[in-house]
């Protein structure tokens, strides 16, 4: 860790990269012995740190990530959330904080289904707010104890979550203005190509799709 | 009427009204002239720029990023560019280093510049603007000049830049400098000196350090209440390290300490883009300007009409664009408005399976409840104006 001065105020400044898988790895396994069963798992990749939390106790590793000096996790970053239809509990709710004395970042992340609500962060963190009517919205994502969890960024009356992957790009209604009508009315989606999605994937490599003829070699 | 049937007006701000900066609807519960809660409605802009992003190749993928943040282009290219070459180990060349980190200068300059103005405009001054667009326009044309485009440049690409910069316009940006700092002089003169600024701007939506961080604010908001972070400094990426510079810092956390930045943030910018100048012209600055490995950056022109390696490499980047290995990364730059970060997944494929673009106006714009509560209407406008609001960035 190096101290350089500015204007007479000392930043620390350690370079992400070269800060060292050790720094992380300490950090890691510190959080992960602090928090114990809460911690299900933890790795570090591409010289960042992830926690994998249980969804319950999620409000409780925020807090302890915020507050305990050697972690000072106080940084509010980023909310968002991930899904991956093919799991059981397909939704990752990520959470990215930061803490400046240490010069370290940090990811959490919490499974879901689409049931399942997640506790709010908005006591540790109340900037969590938006962020969580985000995730809400884009792949509904229930947050429990969250005062207003309205849609945030799609149209009033919007129906679906579009960042889901079964949400197709195109979506489903589209609008125009009707001259009879004086008004901006609402049609379901005609168009008039069909929407083209290239699979580029290499047939030589990792493909699992079937191919003509395939079927009767197990028959 | 009787004492109990008196109730708060509620007003619509918005969502066309030239102080919303964009397409904010506020819904603003006043108690006579005194904000009591505002609710700020986003989304107006939205166009689902994540979504299209899954649905695009890496290279396909970068043009969405200067229609975010459309005042500073540049900067959010570069977050989503440092996020893939991390992933896939991509090294970037000296030269677009240099270039890069002389372009990012150039739009925090556009950025600052419009900001400074039209907070000068939001509380009634009408020439400041005129002075800044003056420079802006200037900037624009090298953006141009390097590009082609003025605004929507797509101009940083994974493993460097697009193309090399003519000499002359190097030439050109370095003659530009000292004209400009008299300019920043003239508005410190007209704008921060002015009696009527200081009386609108003093003493208002004041932010403190802790507040600051739990609500998670970035880049000038954070320094106006006097903590000094700044990532090009602290978690120093491309060029940033071997550059002299300094970071301002507030004392008062308000409003007019946080334009006091943004006026002193671009003479440090001038000073790194001089420094980026000379750079480029020594022999360690020349060389390639984009990564060598034809993997990920197209070949030059002239090349494929040579080597048959090249046009392969040309033909396979531009239909199936590149892969990228899995994993997921969060990058993040410094960009005019605080922290701008892309947190990127990738499975493996030619496309990114998710990339959450974290934009700082959106942290930013959600603390409008708590900063205007107590205010009057008139420092609505004011708030708003101090937290640099870009909807592009915001509604994504």
């Amino acid at each position: 860790m190096e101290a350089i001065t500015t204007n007479g105020i000392t930043l620390r400044r350690t370079v992400a990269a070269a800060q060292g898988e050790d720094a992380l790895r300490a950090m890691g396994e510190r959080i992960a012995g602090a928090l114990g069963p809460a911690v299900t798992d933890w790795s570090i990749a591409y010289g960042e740190l992830t926690l994998i939390v249980q969804g319950s106790d999620i409000v409780y590793a925020l807090t302890y990530l915020r507050d305990d000096p050697a972690c000072a996790f106080r940084c509010f970053i980023d909310i968002c959330g991930a899904d991956y239809p093919q799991r059981a509990r397909r939704f990752d709710v990520v959470y990215h904080l930061l803490s400046l004395r240490h010069n370290m970042r940090v990811r959490v992340k919490v499974q879901t289904d689409a049931a399942t609500p997640v506790p709010s962060a908005i006591p540790v963190f109340p900037a969590a707010n938006w962020f969580e009517r985000e995730t809400y919205d884009l792949y509904g994502i229930l947050f429990s104890g969250h005062p207003d969890l309205r849609r945030l960024l799609t149209d009033y009356g919007f129906e679906g979550h579009p960042l889901r992957k079964d949400f197709p790009l195109t979506g489903f209604v589209e609008v125009r203005y009707d001259q009879d009508e004086a008004r901006v009315v609402y049609e379901p989606v005609k168009l008039t190509q069909e929407f083209r999605n290239f699979d580029f994937l290499s047939p030589w490599e990792g493909t699992d799709y079937v191919l003509p003829g395939d079927e009767k070699k197990s028959s | 009427m009787s004492e109990h049937n008196i109730r708060n007006f509620s007003i619509n701000f918005g969502p066309q009204h030239p102080a919303a900066h964009g397409v904010l609807r506020l819904v603003l519960e006043l108690d006579g002239e005194v904000v009591e809660r505002v609710d700020p409605h986003i989304g107006l802009l939205h166009r689902g720029t994540e979504k299209l992003i899954e649905h695009k190749t890496y290279l396909q993928a970068t043009p969405y990023f200067d229609r975010l943040d459309y005042v500073s282009p540049m900067n959010q290219e570069h977050a989503f560019c440092l996020a893939i070459e991390r992933l896939a180990g991509i090294e970037v060349p000296r030269r677009a280093q240099l270039i890069r980190t002389l372009f990012c200068e150039i739009g925090r300059l556009l950025s600052h510049l419009l900001n400074v103005t039209t907070q000068a405009m939001d509380v009634g001054a009408l020439t400041p603007p005129l002075w800044g667009f003056e420079e802006r326009e200037k900037l624009m044309i090298f953006y141009e000049r390097a590009s082609g485009a003025r605004l929507h440049a797509n101009y940083f690409r994974p493993g460097g830049v697009h193309q090399d910069l003519p000499p002359a316009l190097i030439d050109d940006i370095e003659a530009f400098c000292d004209p400009f700092l008299q300019v920043v002089d003239d508005l410190d003169n007209l704008v921060m000196a002015n009696r009527i600024f200081k009386q609108r701007n003093v003493d208002i939506g004041i932010v403190s350090v802790d507040e600051a961080m739990a609500w998670g604010f970035s880049g000038v908001m954070v320094r106006g209440s006097g903590i000094p972070w700044d990532l090009r400094k602290s978690q120093p990426y491309e060029a940033y390290e071997e550059m002299e510079f300094d970071i301002p810092v507030g004392k008062n956390g308000d409003t007019y300490d946080r334009q006091v930045i943004r006026m002193e943030e671009m003479r440090e910018s001038v000073k790194i883009m001089r420094q980026c100048c000379a750079k480029l012209r020594e022999p360690a600055g020349q060389g390639p300007i984009a990564s060598i490995d034809g993997k990920f950056a197209p070949p030059p022109r002239r090349e494929m009409k040579r080597s048959m390696e090249a046009l392969i490499h040309h033909f396979k980047l531009y239909t199936e664009g590149f892969h990228v290995p899995e994993g997921e990364v969060y990058a993040a730059v410094e960009a005019p408005k605080g922290e701008f970060g892309v947190y990127l997944v990738s499975d493996g494929t030619n496309k990114p399976y998710r990339c959450k673009i974290r934009a700082p106006g959106f942290a930013h714009l959600q603390a409008m409840d708590w900063m205007c509560r107590g205010h009057l209407l008139a420092d609505v406008s004011c708030v708003l104006g101090t937290l640099d609001i870009v909807f592009g960035e915001v509604d994504r």
